[in-house]
């Protein structure tokens, strides 16, 4: 089964990446799940908890404002402030 | 000691002085300046993802926005200037200002007034030295810019934008900053940040694979609508930051001349010294001599 190559970016600096076999976010919408294979989205997320299932555990991270873009099984979930204090360490490049 | 010689000295030992705090000062621009850079750097996925998303967006829905919208008969030109907080940094705010009034009178030759909009407390002293008015200023952050801060520029210069110039606003925004190329030179740059001219920069690294068609969640304006602010904000914070790795590289090189200055200074003045001291030493012994042959002639 193919997998997702997640990038979590901040206006800093890059918070996390790797794969990934969900994402789930919170959209204008409602919430998002991602799954590997989806058809490229360009969605607006509003304030509120990102969770990345990486297959062995699940980062959680939670974000301001920000935008998620899906191509090609590429997920860019771009956020101005992200709380990185929930995350696993060592994922982090 | 001689009158001379201590005057001397007393120089030498000056210049020394100023020789340790223009060294200190190098070291420390030296080790910012490295920061600076890593933190342009660390800024770069976040730009690239928001150009990317604001290209794809513009290329698949023709909307008109406000912000990318050119204005029929701009009257009035909003100019955000970057400069620094403090001097000793060379001649990295006098560029950012001198072309500045180079911009100012070219928008003045198409009819358009420059609207000033400052940042760092050098462009404040220039214009209240002057007592020239200034739309607003923003200072303190200029060797380390945080976001906050292009958050506030950009909303600030957004919706003075988007308010026209009939109602107080400007038409159209410039940026004045300094483009950080490499330690040895940084350049200063114009470019008009709003109208919003998309696409550029990344475009020669992702060009070649084109946008897949996107759905957009909630709509493709809509989506334009929240990009645009912070593809905005995200332009101007990373001016912000070049322009703080470029006072950095300027401050560095200054004071690494003012210590080579001072170096050669303290050479001279050494020298000098010496040659006091010799000269006070042949006068003295002249002056025994001519003694001694005087008390031996009048015996």
């Amino acid at each position: 089964m193919s997998t997702l190559q997640v990038e979590l970016v901040a206006a800093d600096r890059r918070v996390w990446s790797g794969e990934a076999q969900a994402v789930s976010a919170r959209s204008t919408e409602g919430d998002l799940g991602i799954l590997p294979g989806h058809s490229p989205l360009l969605g607006v997320l509003v304030e509120g908890e990102v969770r990345i299932d990486t297959g062995d555990g699940r980062e959680t991270v939670t974000i301001d404002t920000g935008f998620l873009s899906v191509d090609h099984d590429r997920v860019t979930i771009v956020a101005e402030q992200v709380d990185a204090s929930s995350l696993s360490s060592g994922a982090t490049d | 000691m001689g009158a001379q010689q201590r005057v001397y000295r007393q120089r030498s030992r000056s210049v020394q002085s100023m020789k340790k705090i223009t060294r200190a000062m190098e070291l420390i621009a030296a080790s910012r300046v490295l920061k600076a850079r890593q933190r342009v750097e660390q800024t770069t996925p976040y730009a690239r993802a928001i150009t990317r998303a604001v290209s794809a967006v513009a290329t698949f829905s023709d909307v008109d926005h406000p912000l990318t919208t050119e204005r029929e008969n701009p009257t009035r030109a909003g100019v955000l200037i970057v400069t620094s907080d403090r001097g000793l940094a060379g001649a990295y705010s006098a560029n950012v200002l001198k072309k500045s009034e180079q911009l100012r009178e070219l928008l003045h030759e198409d009819q358009r007034t420059f609207v000033p909009y400052l940042a760092g407390r050098k462009a404040e002293g220039y214009y209240n030295f002057r007592q020239r008015p200034y739309e607003t200023s923003w200072s303190g952050f200029s060797d380390a810019p945080t976001f906050e801060i292009a958050k506030e520029i950009g909303e600030r210069l957004t919706a003075d934008f988007i308010k026209g110039a009939d109602e107080g606003g400007v038409d159209e925004i410039h940026l004045v900053y300094t483009r950080f190329i490499n330690m040895v030179s940084q350049e200063v740059q114009v470019v008009r940040l709003l109208p919003l001219e998309v696409v550029e920069e990344d475009v020669s690294e992702s060009g070649a694979d084109l946008f897949p068609l996107y759905e957009f969640e909630p709509s493709g304006p809509q989506v334009l609508d929240a990009l645009l602010p912070k593809y905005v904000t995200s332009r101007i914070y990373n001016a912000l930051l070049q322009a703080a790795a470029s006072e950095l590289a300027a401050r560095q090189r200054a004071m690494k001349s003012a210590t080579d200055n001072a170096e050669e200074l303290i050479k001279t003045y050494t020298r000098l010294a010496n040659q006091a001291r010799q000269a006070e030493i042949t006068q003295e012994i002249s002056e025994i001599v001519g003694g001694a042959s005087a008390l031996a002639d009048a015996k």
